[in-house]
């Protein structure tokens, strides 16, 4: 998986919802640049001065739970954001972030939220499922293992790219 | 196998499916609009920029589009993307397009069942996250992404994971001015927010059987909150006398069997519920709305596709009539064809002659989108489906949820008001 070490950017709190993560006055944007300067204008409207490509977020449990509003992922994959880690996700936003090639939704135990600092460089071994924490001395962490079946549907570049028979979806 | 199970086995050309199994399903309708149809359009734009073609859509016929969330047009941006939405559909030939000033249009679950655009037994896909409300006709309803949906229009097909089941059974007898709103809450409370997260809630029981549709579609509606993927109702008679005065077209309705099992099994006794709300910011937060009647409300809204169905107005007009409202109250019929049965029913002029403002069938401020929308610390007690920070506006605003008769006794007293004490 084409995903290098980046910088953690921490909001501890369950159930950020995609009206924070992009407000219902947005929706009818659809420049993708755009949308990512209102990226998490809920909860921090400076959040797209800060991030570099390649940072991940860090957030509690349900992650995207609302609209299914697809502006949601742009936003975030568009400012750099390659990879998300929560203890879950909810529905739509897990498979908007997959099938539209955005980003990956990375699970992890509900303990690793209090382990990972804001700010942190991390490093992610998708061969053994673990996030290595470069700032704790390689302190590390499990991660849910991911199916083949995502990572390739991320690595094509979204459904509509990665495959045009039904053989790649068997579970 | 359950409902659920059985209608994506049919749609799969399956004999049998089991949860956590991906499938294929052969979609039967799809659904886009003025938000999700540009990101669609967007998707498939940049497929063909990449030297890919797409020239046709699967099957026209089993496409809708509705303009809903920013219409009408509330600005020029908005303007383009309903223009869009409307070259596209003529090039594609898609002829169930449901535009503002052209006849019926509204919100797209509104129009799904008010048109009986979608049928029992159904696959049915739309691109907005309440698409679950169409599962109370017995069909497997469930919203999906712009991705998705262009991979849909270009397939007619598309990957699901069978989800396990939840069964919530509704029973006892209904207490007065207590609705299907003040159900669902208490479910959502109960199981939270991620209670059904990937998972089907069918809903059953005696209080299910005896509802009306509009009161059904509200309990699927709300499944959404619950984070579920799709909400249903098994179809009886009642499901059969709704469509069938809705729609010619033969349908093939699928019962689950009786030995079908399921995740978790809910029991809910109705007798002792109260009027409830549900307070910022989530909608699994409830209290009794006796229990926040000290809550100075700055305004009232009567719409959405939860809250301004036919009977949602009925019911709050029941409440307005021959008496004036004390707070800004605003009445959005969900649809163009319940804003004229609820003219010719006289609701409209009870809106009125209470000071309410009545205006057109739009998603409006439910999303934050126009039409009313709140001010910092502006309080709102709503028939909608979600309080969450800014979602009806500024992000210091707040928004209570709660059924059209709580919202109505709330919209005459200028607080949060159960509607058993508006006499005191």
């Amino acid at each position: 998986m084409n995903i290098k070490k980046g910088r953690v950017h921490k909001y501890n709190r369950d159930n950020i919802d995609t009206d924070v993560i992009i407000p219902g006055p947005y929706l009818k944007i659809h420049d993708p640049k755009e949308l990512a300067s209102h990226a998490m204008e809920g909860i921090d409207p400076g959040f797209h001065t800060t991030v570099t490509p390649g940072d991940f977020l860090l957030c509690g449990g349900n992650f995207g739970c609302g609209s299914s509003r697809e502006h949601a992922p742009i936003a975030l994959s568009t400012l750099g954001i390659r990879a998300i880690l929560a203890p879950s996700f909810a529905r739509i936003f897990y498979r908007n972030a997959v099938d539209g090639g955005y980003l990956l939704p990375i699970e992890i135990e509900r303990s690793t939220l209090e382990q990972i600092d804001d700010g942190n460089m991390i490093d992610i071994d998708f061969e053994n499922y673990r996030i290595i924490n470069l700032d704790k001395n390689g302190e590390s962490y499990t991660i849910k293992p991911l199916s083949d079946m995502i990572i390739k549907i991320v690595e094509a570049g979204g459904l509509l790219y990665y495959s045009d028979d039904e053989k790649g979806f068997a579970s | 196998m359950t409902i659920t199970e059985k209608i994506l086995a049919r749609a799969s050309g399956k004999s049998v499916v089991s949860p956590d199994e991906v499938v294929f399903g052969n979609v039967d309708n799809v659904m886009m609009h003025d938000v999700s149809g540009p990101g669609v359009i967007k998707i498939l734009t940049e497929w063909e920029k990449k030297g890919n073609k797409f020239d046709r859509v699967w099957d026209p016929d089993k496409v809708w589009i509705s303009e809903d969330h920013f219409v009408p047009a509330s600005d020029r941006i908005s303007a383009e993307n309903v223009a869009l939405l409307s070259r596209w559909a003529k090039k594609f030939e898609i002829r169930r397009h449901f535009k503002y000033g052209l006849g019926q249009y509204g919100i797209c679950h509104t129009l799904s069942h008010e048109e009986g655009l979608v049928l029992p037994g159904q696959l049915y896909v739309g691109g907005d996250s309440h698409t679950n409300t169409t599962g109370a006709t017995g069909a497997f309803a469930t919203g999906l992404g712009h991705t998705d949906i262009a991979y849909v229009l270009m397939k007619g097909k598309i990957w699901f994971k069978v989800p396990h089941t939840l069964l919530f059974k509704l029973h006892g007898k209904k207490p007065a001015y207590i609705m299907a709103k003040d159900m669902i809450l208490h479910i959502i409370a109960d199981i939270g927010i991620e209670g059904a997260n990937y998972k089907s809630m069918q809903f059953t029981g005696n209080i299910v059987k005896e509802m009306c549709m509009e009161e059904r579609l509200t309990l699927t509606n709300m499944s959404t909150e619950a984070g579920a993927k799709s909400g249903i109702i098994e179809p009886d008679s009642v499901t059969y006398d709704y469509i069938n005065t809705r729609t010619t077209s033969n349908y093939s309705p699928i019962h689950g069997d009786d030995n079908a099992q399921y995740l978790d099994v809910y029991d809910y006794e109705i007798d002792k519920l109260e009027p409830t709300v549900a307070k910022p910011f989530s909608p699994a937060n409830i209290s009794t709305a006796r229990e926040l009647e000290s809550i100075e409300i700055d305004k009232a809204y009567i719409g959405s596709c939860t809250g301004a169905k036919l009977e949602d107005l009925r019911m709050s007009a029941r409440l307005l009539e021959g008496k004036k409202v004390k707070v800004r109250t605003e009445v959005l019929p969900a649809a163009q064809s319940i804003y004229f049965k609820a003219l010719k029913e006289g609701l409209i002029e009870i809106f009125m002659q209470a000071g309410a403002v009545v205006g057109p069938p739009t998603c409006g401020a439910c999303c934050g989108a126009h039409m009313g929308v709140l001010a910092k610390d502006e309080v709102c007690i709503s028939t909608t489906n979600r309080n969450f920070p800014g979602r009806m506006g500024h992000v210091d605003s707040k928004t209570y949820l709660a059924s059209p008769l709580v919202v109505a006794a709330s919209a005459l007293k200028g607080r949060i008001t159960d509607p058993r004490d508006l006499e005191n």
